[in-house]
């Protein structure tokens, strides 16, 4: 047994190495996001009446609950803080744990490199030992500083060290399950997809055992971790769980992984066409190939962002009661009604984060041209507008398709909430009407791509810029000036503001001709 | 019109497939072509050799159309390569010396990928050269090994009927079966009347396919001819036996590296003075003679060695610089 280990500490160094950037910014983010929302939690509930306030609300509400979390003691404060930042720091844990895993054991192996590592004086199961090491370190961090943390924050020590040591065993939990998934498949991005499946599953069964008696939230990982009841009455006992089924995932990939080949998954891929169709020989039935998956992914997010956002917004006046900061927060964003500010709000952020599908699909241009492929489909008969032209013909479509679909999933999932089909349409113009300025993020990047190749990372800077201009301008106190650089503050913020055509004209005429530009610098450049 | 139009091909019979003189390319500070002169016939296959860095990469983006020459002319197929880039390509089939593609297609979707954006597709000739590479189209590209994205490449190109084939060292991480399944479908290629530019450091493979070669270095273009012009300028090895101790050789003009031990000789002698070393041996009675001609890899060699050799003792540095390689 102990040769199948031999050289575990070696790569646990290598990993830590290699990865420290990530491992530190995982670490750090998931933090800083548990404390920051904690401390602002502190911030507005400062009152007992604001708590007992915040808990009734919650309390007659399936959809917060479904989405944040079990009623468990909401009426204190360290209740209502695990309320707040308990289901998103078990995700996002998860997360990590899913995509360290993954990345040091299935990808190494699709890489060939851990063929090299395997060729050394390194035992059987010391790569995937090692992994899992490294996330145990990772999770056991995240929770120590979040229980500092909360600690520092004056809440019950009792509680903050069981609520770390929870967020700890969420990693493991799902550590082991990218650990099984990595045996299961030869592709990386499966073993993502697996496990984020699982996790999908977790966060559903245990949103219906909230809303009903709680049975069923036993039967999810996500669950276990919130039985302990951190801050509400605090039993150690539900962490056996997780204990053993990590355990017993530890063991099975161990299984697993000596029944198979090295590079080999237990789930054969399936051959795939022998033929191409007469779609894929054309440059757009190329383009629209290559990205199809990127595009259905996007649309499948931003459709349950929007679900997710809808479900929610009737509430949203509840919520937040008489509370003056979160009502002036929602107010400045304009609009007197406080549902319709709210639904604004969340579409600017949506058609923010949909300009990541835009720049993404543009960008695929450089990324083409960067990866050597471009050069063989430019040496037949293709020129080379035709094929930018079927990219950028993907992107702004796309644009459109994505933004569309987070305004459906509000609209549908808001329209069945107050039973009233019109909030459909409604919202679905209220996402759409981004579209000009995706199409000028959209113009950028293919601006960038003809005249300066090496510089097109500067489009996703843009897009940073208009993410801080949106969220934080009013907060920042950014000058006019500033912000009037940022497409989405020259759109109608729908629905409540009135909509007005010149902007948007405007908008869409700019991207024409910043992608016009791009094309006609690209044909006269030289590839590279 | 006319020149780019395949049906009309019979007024220019007689250009050259490829012709370049005097090509200039820079990128920044580096003259990554510097007045490289170059000139393919119709029909034949024509080696394009150079060590790494000389630019035979560059000079075949430029073919086809995907970098501007800065000076320099340049005719393919009777027309301007960045002008004309479209109707070229569908004249051409190119195949680059590190084959990317797109993970998620299978080879099989590849293939007719750059097939139908090519402009044509033989379907048969596909499945067949599909058996003869071993190939299996089904499986994405993301599990295939270098040398089977090598064979994607290889077949679409093979697979087409351009009159024009530009290879960029297109056998790297093929094995010596493949290689021969690849020199076969060349020669087939050859009979068939098409052109093909071979560019590549495998010498084996120039020597087995090549009617003429071209040889190029830092740029430029160092010697051209077909190869036995070329051995002309090489050294040819003796190993010789003869009745009486031998005697002179060290005399003679164009001997190296000589050997002798009484009746038994070894040297190589420039293949201009052949004639005279071998009269001079018959002086001596042979009683068994054994010649090798040169091969590419030792004109190769002599060429960039003796160059190399020189610059070392020029520059009194153990490495030649970029620079002080430039003629």
């Amino acid at each position: 047994m102990m040769t199948e280990l031999t050289g575990t500490a070696t790569l646990v160094r290598f990993t830590v190495r290699r990865d420290r950037v990530r491992v530190l910014v995982w670490i750090a983010s998931i933090a800083l996001l548990e404390l920051l929302t904690a401390a602002n939690t502190k911030e507005i509930y400062s009152t007992q009446a604001a708590l007992d306030k915040a808990a009734a609300a919650a309390r007659g509400n399936p959809a917060a609950i479904a989405l944040t979390g079990p009623d468990q003691a909401l009426d204190t404060m360290g209740g209502q803080v695990a309320f707040q930042i308990g289901t998103i720091g078990l995700v996002a844990v998860a997360l990590m744990a899913v995509f360290m895993i993954g990345r040091t054991t299935r990808a190494e192996e699709e890489a060939g490199r851990a063929e090299l590592i395997r060729a050394m004086a390194v035992g059987r199961h010391a790569a995937t030992a090692a992994a899992l090491i490294v996330v145990a370190g990772m999770s056991a961090a995240t929770g120590v500083i979040v229980t500092l943390g909360l600690i520092g924050l004056d809440l019950p020590t009792h509680g903050s060290v069981l609520f770390g040591v929870s967020l700890c065993a969420e990693g493991l939990v799902f550590a082991g399950v990218a650990t099984v998934a990595a045996q299961l498949t030869e592709n990386t991005r499966l073993v993502f997809g697996g496990s984020g499946t699982v996790l999908g599953a977790a966060f559903l069964l245990r949103a219906a055992g909230d809303i009903g008696d709680g049975t069923l939230s036993w039967f999810s990982p996500i669950g276990w971790s919130q039985k302990t009841r951190p801050f509400a009455g605090d039993r150690w006992w539900p962490l056996l769980v997780p204990a053993a089924f990590t355990l017993a995932l530890a063991v099975v990939g161990a299984v697993l992984s000596t029944r198979r080949d090295v590079d080999a998954g237990f789930i054969r891929p399936r051959p795939g066409p022998r033929t191409g169709t007469a779609a894929l020989g054309r440059p757009l039935g190329l383009a629209l190939r290559l990205q199809r998956g990127s595009l259905i992914g996007w649309s499948v997010g931003l459709f349950a962002a929007g679900a997710a956002i809808g479900w929610i917004a009737d509430d949203v006046k509840d919520l937040v009661g008489d509370n003056e900061a979160i009502r002036k927060t929602i107010a400045q964003f304009g609009g007197a009604d406080l549902t319709d500010s709210y639904l604004s709000t969340q579409m600017l952020f949506g058609a923010l984060v949909a300009a990541g599908f835009a720049l993404q699909a543009a960008l695929r241009l450089r990324g083409e041209e960067t990866a050597l492929r471009v050069e063989p489909l430019l040496a037949t008969a293709v020129s080379r507008g035709r094929w930018v032209f079927s990219h950028l013909v993907v992107a702004l479509s796309g644009s459109v398709i994505v933004l569309a679909a987070g305004g459906l999933g509000c609209g549908l999932v808001y329209g069945l909430v107050i039973k009233d089909a019109g909030q459909i349409p409604r919202m679905l113009g209220a996402a759409l009407v981004y579209t000009p300025a995706l199409w000028l993020f959209v113009g950028l990047a293919a601006l960038l791509f003809g005249l300066f190749p090496r510089g097109v990372a500067v489009a996703w800077g843009a897009l940073a810029a208009c993410f801080v201009i949106g969220l934080l301008g009013e907060v920042l106190e950014l000058p006019d000036w500033v912000k009037d650089f940022s497409p989405f503050e020259h759109t109608p913020r729908l629905p409540g503001a009135d909509l007005t055509a010149l902007p948007l004209t405007v908008l869409t005429a700019l991207a024409i001709a910043a992608a016009g530009t791009g094309l006609l610098t690209f044909q006269r450049r030289d590839m590279f | 019109m006319s020149p780019l139009s395949p049906r009309t091909t019979t007024a220019t019979d007689r250009d050259p497939a490829i012709s370049i003189s005097g090509l200039v390319k820079t990128f920044g500070q580096v003259r990554a072509l510097d007045g490289l002169d170059l000139t393919v016939s119709k029909g034949e296959v024509h080696g394009f050799l150079g060590p790494n860095g000389a630019g035979k990469t560059t000079t075949i983006r430029i073919l086809l159309g995907l970098l501007r020459a800065d000076a320099g002319e340049v005719r393919l197929l009777g027309g301007d390569p960045w002008r004309d880039a479209v109707a070229l390509h569908r004249r051409l089939a190119y195949v680059p010396g590190d084959v990317s593609l797109w993970p998620k297609l299978t080879g099989g979707e590849i293939i007719d990928v750059f097939a139908r954006l090519r402009g044509d597709i033989d379907p048969v000739r596909r499945d067949e050269l599909l058996e003869r590479f071993e190939l299996d189209p089904t499986k994405k590209a993301r599990t295939y090994s270098k040398g089977n994205r090598q064979k994607v490449g290889l077949v679409a190109a093979l697979a087409s009927n351009a009159e024009l084939l530009i290879l960029d060292e297109p056998t790297s991480g093929l094995d010596p079966l493949m290689e021969s399944v690849f020199q076969d479908c060349v020669r087939e290629v050859k009979e068939q009347g098409r052109t093909v530019l071979l560019s590549s450091h495998i010498l084996a493979e120039v020597e087995a396919l090549c009617d003429r070669v071209h040889i190029i270095r830092n740029g430029r273009t160092v010697e051209s001819g077909t190869l036995s012009e070329l051995r002309h300028l090489t050294r040819t090895s003796i190993d010789v036996q003869t009745e009486r101790p031998l005697d002179g050789l060290d005399g003679l003009k164009g001997v190296h590296d000589l050997h002798v031990d009484g009746t038994r000789a070894r040297f190589d002698v420039d293949t201009a003075h052949l004639d005279e070393a071998i009269r001079h041996l018959s002086g001596f009675g042979i009683r068994s003679l054994n010649s090798r001609p040169p091969t590419l890899e030792e004109l190769f060699l002599r060429h960039y060695g003796d160059e190399l050799a020189r610059e070392r003792r020029a520059n009194g540095r153990p490495a030649p610089t970029p620079e002080g390689a430039a003629r």
